[in-house]
């Protein structure tokens, strides 16, 4: 039976994260040399987190799928980085950022953890400043801020329309200097397959060296995984095509509980889907939201070019629903929004999924100029994709999936089920509840790497009775045994049908019955579609090339496998929370309006997923306990 | 629209290489050059060949994985994208395109499309960052870092890392993705202390891995996915220059009277 202990401390909020950190125990300088940590994943949490532990003396070992640390795909995040500095003296304060991603998460997430995100997300800044990143200046030469979804306070920091690239290289270019240190040892185009437990701790990973092909053991004091989320299970979605949840998937079925794996954001800006081919879907930044408006004609099925609809006959639907938050709406209000109005067959552009986000008015007052300095990249990526230009007819935007708030379960120090097992970035469920807020996943992602993990890893090393093991140790020679005995099996089955084919089948059976709205119908039939998807994908998928040699369609066949065991985690989660909240918006559970009807009384509750051979996931629960703010009915109207 | 594509098929960093022929038919003018890739890749998979290899990631343009010599030029025809960013619209129908490697002593062949850019990673970790260890920074609105400033070292610090200027110069030369990251850290006052010692130990970088030198023929300009301007190499040797006269031991700063009796 699993325990789930969050180890939060008690006392006053303010002071739990002082505290724990007073009461923590150290590794002395000396033996920081002996200990070795394994960090799987380079983006902001990951590069951060080994960075920063190669620093304080450990010995890392550091992996990643991609090419080169510096692609990992907190490079694609555009709008920004949130931070409680009020430098605007607008009103904000750590208080605030808490309050406001308490509330943006539909009360769904843990009070001690998003109030310790929101004390360190000041000294995020000074970090990232400190390393060289260029956020935008004032003419005085001060920080700039802007304002993004679902907040009235000015408290992201950016830099133009691409912060998530320029505070990964920064984190990219700390671990470069630990790489050179000769603290870290970094392993890119090497993927994990595979964890290794011995006495019950995480011992060390498998790994799939990607060029050569090769299998092989890698052992530690502890294993970090920063291996971010699983949107693509959906297939089509904002996350780069090599975004999987391999890593945390395995983790689980070595025993690594799953935390609220139905919490999946859909992010209300994409380009809409264009035809079959399409292999990703594009964000356009929430920040244009801050200037856009979004309208559909009020008549159904009116298929007028937008310069001849008048404004009497447009509907501002976000104004108009969410008077007091118009455009900013959060985002899963947003998505919903968005489609509400196309189900109601109001939706423009192809097959009718897609809205308007419209800058005639901001470009009317402020004048062309100025929307272009801030918007500029997007406009030019906008009109590559579509070959439409945004300044002078309004984009066409549909929601996609973007961000998975669920995720493997950990505790306040971020430590997983498994002891020895610590899950950070967006790759654990942590912070953010049944719903993120714009901007608040580089927060946690830097948050979890520079400043949390560190200090909570050091107690687990300091304490923890740890025999000494290596490759040869029998768990790590079955682990290995797992991953290659898997490998072959993909490649011996030399059927018919492409392994993209089956993960473009399983991603519109969750797009259509576990997405933006879900129903008990629609979850138990996809429950029973999924087992006989992936019968069919060992039956009759086709892998070419070898499994020792540089073989992408194998390590893509890897993924779309974990896949069509994964979406059915997801289903029973969904299945399972007979509420509508954040994110998770259960048709059965609505108001007559239409907006979610949270219970409290019955899903104030971590869902944590236990692995079980042969059966249907075990559910365990975690008591969300509010102290220290009263759950109220999230409104944004 | 229809297709004939000539693409460099290449087992491994060791054998032979060659054009081969293949058509892409059923091509929609909205698809992408890599989605148009992959299709082409279905068929030969269901067929049970091995697909061609070639990397991509993010898909928009910022993660710097795609890297397709198109008829010639790195990243394509058009400038300022990536090839990740680059739409059949843009061709003619029945069009003939050749697609190649980054080509480069500094970039092996590892299968098909793809080449071993770790070169690029390890000149960074020669010098391309600032050493601060995490915590104990001071509050970021303590240096005053001009607009103009930080707008100059954001268009340095924009480069994506992808090595089209290594695939375009004559020399293969990485003066440009050099340039930039030197620019940005020089530009702004926290890489200050560094400065001298960082360009010195990312040229020798350049140097042992292989690249050639820069010859002031800006084909890396032309093909940069970012725009990132040469005038960033301009600084690059101005940066060097100045690590030089450090070196040989005149005075960075007018000496301070009060330097003696200090």
């Amino acid at each position: 039976m699993m325990k789930l202990d969050s180890k939060i401390p008690p006392g006053p909020l303010e002071t739990k994260w002082d505290r724990r950190r007073f009461s923590e125990k150290l590794v002395s300088p000396n033996n920081k040399r002996k200990i070795t940590v394994i960090v799987v994943g380079t983006g902001l949490a990951g590069a951060s987190a080994a960075s920063t532990l190669g620093q304080l003396g450990y010995q890392v070992e550091c992996f990643c799928f991609q090419d080169s640390p510096r692609r990992a795909h907190s490079i694609a995040a555009q709008g920004g980085i949130n931070a409680a500095k009020n430098y605007q003296d607008d009103g904000d304060s750590v208080g605030r950022l808490f309050y406001d991603t308490i509330k943006g998460g539909d009360f769904r997430s843990r009070e001690a953890n998003v109030y310790r995100l929101a004390q360190v997300s000041t000294q995020i800044i000074d970090q990232c400043v400190a390393l060289g990143i260029p956020f935008a200046r004032e003419y005085g030469g001060q920080l700039a801020n802007r304002s993004f979804g679902g907040v009235q306070v000015s408290r992201t920091f950016y830099c133009r329309g691409q912060t998530g690239q320029q505070l990964l290289l920064g984190a990219y270019s700390a671990l470069c200097w630990q790489v050179e240190q000769g603290q870290v040892t970094m392993r890119p185009r090497t993927e994990m397959l595979d964890l290794v437990m011995v006495d019950g701790q995480a011992r060390g990973i498998v790994v799939r060296d990607l060029v050569t092909g090769r299998v092989s053991i890698h052992t530690a004091h502890a294993v970090v995984l920063a291996t971010g989320g699983y949107s693509n299970v959906y297939y089509l979605s904002t996350n780069a095509s090599g975004s999987n949840v391999t890593a945390t998937y395995r983790a689980w079925k070595q025993g690594a509980a799953f935390a609220n794996p139905c919490f999946t954001q859909i992010h209300p800006t994409a380009i809409p889907p264009g035809d079959a081919s399409q292999a990703k879907l594009t964000l356009m930044s929430e920040s244009l939201r801050n200037d856009g408006r979004l309208w559909v004609p009020k008549m159904a099925r009116d298929h007028r070019p937008p310069e001849d609809i008048p404004a009497a006959e447009r509907d501002y639907f976000l104004e108009r629903r969410y008077p007091r938050f118009g455009n900013l709406a959060p985002r899963d209000i947003a998505s919903r929004a968005v489609k509400a109005v196309c189900d109601e067959d109001r939706g423009v552009g192809p097959g009718g999924y897609g809205v308007y986000l419209d800058f005639a008015d901001v470009v009317a007052q402020q004048g062309f100029d100025v929307v272009r300095e801030r918007y500029g990249n997007l406009f030019d990526m906008y009109q590559r994709i579509t070959g439409e230009d945004a300044c002078h007819a309004p984009m066409r935007i549909y929601p996609a999936p973007h961000y998975t708030m669920g995720g493997l379960w950990v505790d306040y120090n971020l430590m997983s089920t498994i002891p020895g097992l610590f899950v950070i970035g967006e790759a654990n469920f942590a912070d953010h509840g049944a719903n993120r807020l714009g901007a608040s996943s580089l927060m946690q992602g830097l948050a979890d790497g520079y400043f949390i993990l560190p200090y909570t890893i050091g107690h687990y090393l300091a304490t923890a009775k740890l025999i000494s093991i290596d490759e040869d140790h029998r768990e790590s020679r079955a682990a290995l045994q797992r991953v290659t005995s898997r490998v072959s099996r993909l490649l011996n089955v030399r059927g018919r049908r492409t392994a993209a084919s089956f993960h473009r089948e399983v991603g519109r059976l969750l797009w259509n019955h576990c997405g933006m709205s879900r129903n008990e119908e629609g979850l138990k039939s996809t429950l029973t579609s999924i087992p006989a998807l992936r019968e069919e994908f060992w039956r009759n998928v086709m892998v070419p090339g070898l499994g020792e040699a540089f073989n992408q369609e194998l390590e893509y066949a890897g993924r779309v496998a974990d896949y069509l065991e994964f979406a059915e985690l997801l289903c029973h989660d969904a299945l399972h929370r007979e509420e509508s909240c954040g994110a998770h918006f259960r048709e059965e559970y609505q108001t007559a309006e239409g907006e979610p009807q949270r219970d409290d009384s019955r899903f104030a509750h971590v869902a944590v997923w236990e692995y079980r051979e042969g059966t249907s996931p075990i559910l365990h629960k975690e008591p969300l306990a509010f102290e220290f703010v009263q759950p109220t009915t999230r409104s944004y109207q | 629209m229809k297709f004939t594509l000539n693409i460099w098929r290449q087992k491994g960093p060791d054998e032979r290489g060659r054009l081969v022929t293949y058509e892409a038919r059923d091509v929609s003018s909205g698809m992408s050059f890599l989605e148009m890739l992959d299709s082409v890749n279905q068929g030969l998979i269901a067929k049970g060949e091995e697909p061609v290899a070639f990397e991509q990631d993010c898909r928009e343009g910022i993660c710097g994985s795609c890297s397709l010599v198109i008829n010639g030029i790195p990243h394509g025809p058009d400038r300022g994208i990536t090839t990740c960013q680059l739409y059949m619209r843009r061709f003619p129908d029945g069009a003939v395109i050749t697609i190649e490697p980054w080509r480069a002593r500094a970039f092996p062949i590892i299968k098909d499309l793809v080449v071993d850019r770790r070169a690029l990673d390890r000149i960074m970790q020669a010098g391309g960052y600032i050493s601060v260890h995490t915590g104990g920074a001071v509050d970021g609105n303590v240096l005053l870092i001009s607009k103009d400033q930080a707008e100059t070292a954001m268009d340095a610090a924009a480069c994506i890392g992808c090595g089209a200027c290594v695939a375009a110069c004559k020399n293969a030369s990485p003066a440009l993705f050099v340039g930039a990251k030197v620019s940005h850290l020089a530009l702004l006052p926290q890489g200050k202390p560094e400065r001298t010692s960082r360009v010195k130990a990312m040229l020798e970088a350049v140097d042992r891995e292989g690249f050639g030198s820069c010859g002031n023929q800006n084909e890396c300009e032309a093909v940069c996915p970012k725009r990132i301007s040469v005038r960033f190499i301009a600084t690059l040797n101005r940066e060097y220059l100045w690590s030089g006269v450090v070196e040989s031991g005149l005075p960075a700063e007018p000496e301070s009277p009060h330097a003696e009796s200090a």
